[in-house]
């Protein structure tokens, strides 16, 4: 088995449903010969050729739409948009067309498609390039949106969002891209979409996180055992759907829940959190559900992102204070 | 036309010193004056009387089936409805040139087109009457529904072109706009994309003049829209749009040529739009009726039924009899809609998703249960 950074086993995903599915097709701005902004599909050009792994003209709108086009033909496309900040041109397809094809038909015309694109801020990127807008996505009814956390997830969601026969946005955390590796197989086998993954046990605290801020939530996880503090860790991994069974035994557990995204915190996907454990789980709860997220401003320039972003501190500082409410 | 004469200004002097590295043509296609007179040689399927009246016909039953669905929405049996009056013959002309395994993308005007692409009339009010289940028609599964975001089919249109060109099918995109869709980015997205990739893709502009109440002049400065697909690497060309030969002939050319690899074209048929937006408009309020009184000279059906009458022994009790047919069959299909119910509530979640996620299960019983008996 390989240890591969997390936008490697992206490549790996791609490169292994291209290869088992001839419907699959892979394009986007710089995709082909460059392979990617981010290299994520470094080499597939070479190795499957310019009909399938292809440049597009600079045109965000026109990739979202082509992905609508072939997927109402039966093709597989897995569409890349460079940054998050430049998926809002696809907005009108995603939710016009995209995410209610398969409804607005009553199941005639499906919508099998993928759209790639890098999330999150601390990479000392230029403005527009981190973004987090992802409860925006999870707003809109028909459509998925996944974001994996580690590169066997990474792995195995991608061919999951790729063979799912709805649409998928894919969003992947750029500031883990090779910051974090881990054994992949290249099994070809795909996970759930709909499950999300217990990354640490423990009994006291629960802490919820997607993307690169999952990494940042085990750091806290271990300052708060030298605590004897004992958190456990979900990726949720599958924004919409997500997995609320799995949050809601989680919390009915430990009494407590924490949850941590690096996007503004007004309408943050962390608020539809917090409120279904206010539905459905209040009596397990022995603290306030408590949000630690980015600040309702826009993401700042490089020099002050970090300030923005939540610190593994003000996760630790979020967790005691559950721990001690009361 | 409108001309546009570039100003003698200073810099424009010096700039006629310097080469041209483009220069662009673009035609118009006429068969038939409004009179019905030929003006030029026509096209071999002209001499098709079957056919000719097939188009005739389909253009009277596109006419009588706007009536009756306007006389519906006004009466509260039909919601919001756009017909293609003065129009038929781009709806009609377009369609009767397609092959069934070819994909239509068609607006929300074109019930013409999907009449001849063999969707039921009683479908298309299903869908205008507030029922998704419209669209689940009994024409090509392949072809879109109606596209309501003015343009937003036109890359939908571009990736199934290249589908039909990665799997090398003889097949073509068809996707008909207005003219107020040229203004925006998502047309000139998608054909700058099928220029590049040579795609089986034609599009067609119906130019009815007018965008809800905004006329051409307020929406573009160029001399044509045909020439907006010359910057993406292919012709555009100009048909009278109420002359169904004209716009068949069009059709069949540019059609042909995407068919064999010869790549996209645009065809702008040219035509009014003698009925309001929809029937929630009113065109009083921003056009004489004067124009419209003009433009009704210029219409479609009297046109072809001219030449029939001229050239095809076309007898008014002929005339009578389509008209009635017409009239009985678009009744038939009233009935036929009118007597539909309503889906159950919950279906709202059905086709959503291949399958409905758990995590919408206990919603979709929210609802079963509270219209249960």
């Amino acid at each position: 088995m390989a240890e591969l950074t997390l936008v490697d086993a992206i490549n790996l995903a791609l490169a292994r449903a291209l290869a088992d599915d001839p419907d699959v097709v892979v394009f986007g701005e710089d995709v082909g010969t460059n392979g990617g902004v981010f290299r994520a599909t470094a080499g597939l050009q070479r190795r499957f050729g310019v009909e399938r792994v292809f440049d597009t003209p600079l045109s965000e709108l026109l990739i979202s739409g082509l992905c609508v086009g072939m997927a109402a033909q039966g093709l597989r496309p897995v569409a890349e948009i460079q940054f998050m900040g430049f998926l809002y041109p696809c907005l009108d397809q995603l939710v016009n067309h995209a995410s209610r094809l398969r409804h607005r038909t009553q199941g005639r015309i499906t919508c099998p498609m993928v759209l790639r694109t890098t999330h999150g801020a601390g990479i000392r990127a230029p403005e527009h390039h981190s973004e987090a807008t992802e409860a925006m996505l999870a707003h809109i009814p028909g459509l998925r949106v996944v974001i994996p956390a580690s590169p066997e997830r990474a792995y195995g969601l991608l061919l999951a969002a790729i063979r799912d026969p709805d649409p998928v946005v894919f969003l992947e955390p750029t500031r883990i891209y090779r910051a974090v590796k881990g054994e992949v197989e290249d099994s070809g086998e795909a996970l759930p979409l709909d499950v999300a993954f217990i990354v640490r046990e423990g009994r006291d605290v629960t802490l919820i996180s997607w993307g690169a801020m999952v990494k940042d939530t085990l750091e806290a996880a271990e300052v708060l055992a030298a605590d004897g503090i004992d958190a456990e860790v979900i990726d949720l991994a599958t924004l919409k759907p997500y997995d609320e069974a799995t949050l809601l035994a989680s919390v009915s557990k430990t009494g407590r829940c924490i949850i941590v995204h690096e996007a503004a915190r007004t309408a943050g996907f962390g608020a539809e959190i917090a409120a279904m454990i206010a539905e459905r789980g209040l009596l397990s709860l022995l603290a306030p559900v408590a949000r630690v997220t980015g600040y309702d401003t826009i993401i700042p320039l490089p020099r002050l992102e970090r300030d923005y972003m939540p610190s593994v501190g003000r996760i630790v500082m979020a967790a005691r204070n559950a721990c001690n409410f009361g | 036309m409108r001309i546009h004469p570039i100003p003698p200004h200073a810099e424009y002097k010096m700039a006629q010193e310097l080469s041209v590295v483009a220069t662009f043509e673009v035609r118009r296609r006429s068969y038939l004056g409004s009179d019905g007179t030929v003006l030029r040689e026509l096209p071999s399927f002209a001499t098709d009387r079957e056919l000719l009246v097939s188009l005739y016909r389909a253009m009277v039953l596109a006419r009588t089936f706007d009536l009756k669905a306007v006389s519906l929405q006004r009466t509260g049996r039909l919601g919001t409805y756009a017909t293609s009056l003065g129009q038929e013959a781009v709806g009609v002309g377009i369609a009767s040139a397609m092959q069934p395994n070819d994909v239509l993308l068609p607006s929300y005007r074109d019930n013409a087109a999907l009449q001849w692409r063999g969707v039921k009339m009683d479908e298309i009010l299903l869908y205008w009457g507030g029922d998704e289940r419209g669209n689940l028609w009994s024409g090509p599964a392949h072809d879109f529904p109606f596209c309501i975001p003015v343009a937003s089919q036109a890359p939908h249109a571009a990736g199934v072109a290249y589908a039909f060109k990665y799997r090398k099918q003889a097949r073509v995109a068809v996707c008909i706009i207005g003219d107020g869709a040229t203004s925006k980015g998502d047309l000139w997205e998608a054909m700058n994309f099928a220029g590049v990739w040579k795609l089986p893709l034609v599009f067609f502009v119906n130019n009815n003049q007018w965008a809800i109440s905004v006329p051409l002049k307020t929406q573009t400065a160029s001399q044509t829209l045909a020439q907006k697909a010359i910057a993406a690497g292919f012709s555009g060309e100009q048909v009278d749009g109420n002359d169904i030969i004209a716009v068949r002939a069009a059709a069949e050319a540019a059609i042909a040529a995407a068919r064999v690899g010869d790549g996209p074209r645009l065809i702008e048929a040219v035509t009014y739009r003698l009925g309001d937006h929809t029937t929630a408009d009113d065109a009083s309020r921003y056009r004489q009726s004067q124009e419209v009184q003009e433009r009704w000279k210029q219409e479609p059906i009297v046109r072809l039924r001219a030449y029939l009458v001229a050239h095809m022994g076309w007898s008014k009790a002929q005339e009578e009899k389509v008209a009635t047919e017409c009239e009985e069959h678009v009744e038939g299909a009233i009935e036929r809609y009118l007597a539909a119910g309503a889906a159950a509530p919950q279906t709202m979640f059905d086709h959503l998703y291949a399958r409905l996620p758990a995590a919408y299960s206990g919603q979709r019983k929210e609802v079963e249960d509270r219209f249960r008996g």
